[in-house]
């Protein structure tokens, strides 16, 4: 790989609808799910922009993080409830580190006199 | 900040901006929006029955906003005259237009806005829209009753506030405004504007702060009222959200700002034909402030005049002439056609 060449490149964003040209049938039903999960409901489309913003940071999908900070733009999240949002990201995950403390606490008893 | 004419910006040339919108970019990679348009059996759009003629009072503005259309701000000088308001009410009265749109730059700046007003609401114009920055409120006192002066000829208020919070209207449109936004907004909630019950309408226009676009217009209206209530005790009765299209000051900032290409595939990309039969010039003509008429407004910015020879100006002003012609289209159109559509009432859809 050369040095101007990276594994994650901007532009490839755009070409997320064509992961259909292997296999079309499934990818028209993820794209229909898609679709149908960010659409209004209980909970409105921009909370659910926020939360996809959340989860993009917890998986650290490049992508993700464009697509759904512009999104939650759109729908009128300030900054303040974008970082919140990446806030409650960095909490989960690092929350979830230091519950596991619960159980190297358990091991630890046991296995000590 | 000052105006891009006043800082000899090279984009202060309408020429200089077309050169941009039929660049590389659109002979290359996107469809121009002739194109585009022909693709859904529109090759030219046009005109439907004229329903509002806008008029553009001139330039000259207290704010000097980063998003500008207009370029407008306190060092333009270009002003309508009274003998040109005069023609502008004649065309109004005997074509039996029923709305008449005032904007700007700051429409109540020019000297004969108030003497306008009263002309038109006395030759029954039956709505009469202010595109008031709401900051000139409070600019001077010979402004401060502008709320009892809406409220006496029964004027609609449409103003802009591209957010319910301080940060991103002041980093729009300056220093400021967003303070002196409330307190505008306070006076005409005082006066009965926007009010339960009440006649006098005040509309919020949305737009984007920045290189994207607006998101559903009955969502952010519902989050607008919900903060300005929650936050200011503030109401008003509609959210109408816009489309920055790229053109003068906010084409500008997309070059400056690397976002420009960016902009233009997420314009085309969301390119609506739903959106055709509602846009705003086929009901629609502008005049400047010098009396030459236009499809839009944006079209006047770009010194895009009216295709009909015989009828671009108000002294030769024939509406049989001028519903014949074709709409003048570029690649700025695309900020109409987006999404749900954009217009000066709103979304289209």
């Amino acid at each position: 790989m050369s040095k101007d060449q990276s594994y994650y490149v901007p532009k490839d964003l755009k070409k997320f609808s064509q992961i259909s040209e292997f296999e079309p049938k499934l990818a028209e039903k993820f794209f229909d799910w898609y679709g149908e999960v960010f659409k209004a409901g209980a909970l409105s489309e921009r909370e659910k922009s926020l939360i996809a913003l959340a989860v993009a940071h917890a998986v650290q999908c490049p992508y993700c993080i464009d697509a759904y900070t512009e999104e939650s733009m759109k729908k009128g999240a300030s900054e303040a409830m974008m970082m919140e949002a990446v806030h409650i990201s960095g909490a989960i995950r690092g929350g979830a580190s230091m519950v596991h403390g619960v159980q190297m606490m358990n091991k630890a008893k046991k296995l000590s006199m | 900040m000052k105006s891009l004419k006043a800082r000899n910006n090279k984009l202060s040339n309408t020429k200089s901006q077309l050169e941009v919108l039929e660049g590389e970019l659109f002979q290359t990679e996107l469809p121009t929006f002739q194109t585009k348009t022909a693709q859904y059996g529109q090759p030219g759009l046009k005109p439907n029955q004229l329903e509002i003629l806008q008029i553009n009072m001139g330039y000259m503005c207290n704010q000097v906003c980063k998003h500008c259309h207009v370029d407008a701000g306190p060092d333009r000088r270009e002003i309508m005259s009274q003998s040109h308001l005069q023609k502008c009410l004649g065309i109004l009265q005997n074509h039996n237009i029923p709305t008449v749109d005032l904007t700007g730059g700051a429409p109540e700046m020019n000297p004969h806005f108030r003497w306008f007003v009263e002309e038109a609401h006395e030759i029954g114009v039956k709505e009469i829209i202010v595109r008031s920055n709401l900051t000139i409120i409070l600019a001077n006192k010979k402004y401060y009753d502008l709320p009892d002066f809406f409220k006496k000829h029964q004027v609609n208020v449409v103003s802009s506030l591209p957010f319910y919070e301080k940060k991103r209207t002041d980093a729009q449109r300056g220093e400021g405004v967003f303070d002196k936004s409330i307190q505008a907004l306070k006076m005409l909630n005082e006066v009965g504007y926007g009010q339960v019950g009440s006649s006098l309408q005040l509309d919020l226009v949305y737009n984007p702060v920045g290189a994207f676009l607006p998101g559903s217009q009955a969502e952010l209206e519902a989050e607008y009222k919900r903060m300005l209530k929650a936050d200011f005790n503030i109401d008003f009765n509609q959210l109408f959200t816009i489309t920055n299209l790229p053109i003068s000051r906010f084409l500008d900032y997309l070059l400056a700002s690397d976002n420009y290409e960016d902009y233009m595939e997420k314009l085309v990309e969301a390119f609506n034909p739903a959106a055709l039969d509602g846009l705003m010039c086929k009901n629609t003509l502008s005049v400047d402030w010098d009396g030459y008429l236009y499809d839009c407004d944006f079209n006047q910015m770009l010194a895009l005049k009216v295709d009909a020879p015989k009828s671009q100006h108000i002294d030769n002003f024939d509406l049989n002439v001028l519903s014949q012609r074709e709409i003048i289209t570029n690649q700025h159109c695309y900020g109409c056609t987006a999404g749900a559509g954009s217009s000066c009432q709103g979304s289209l859809i």
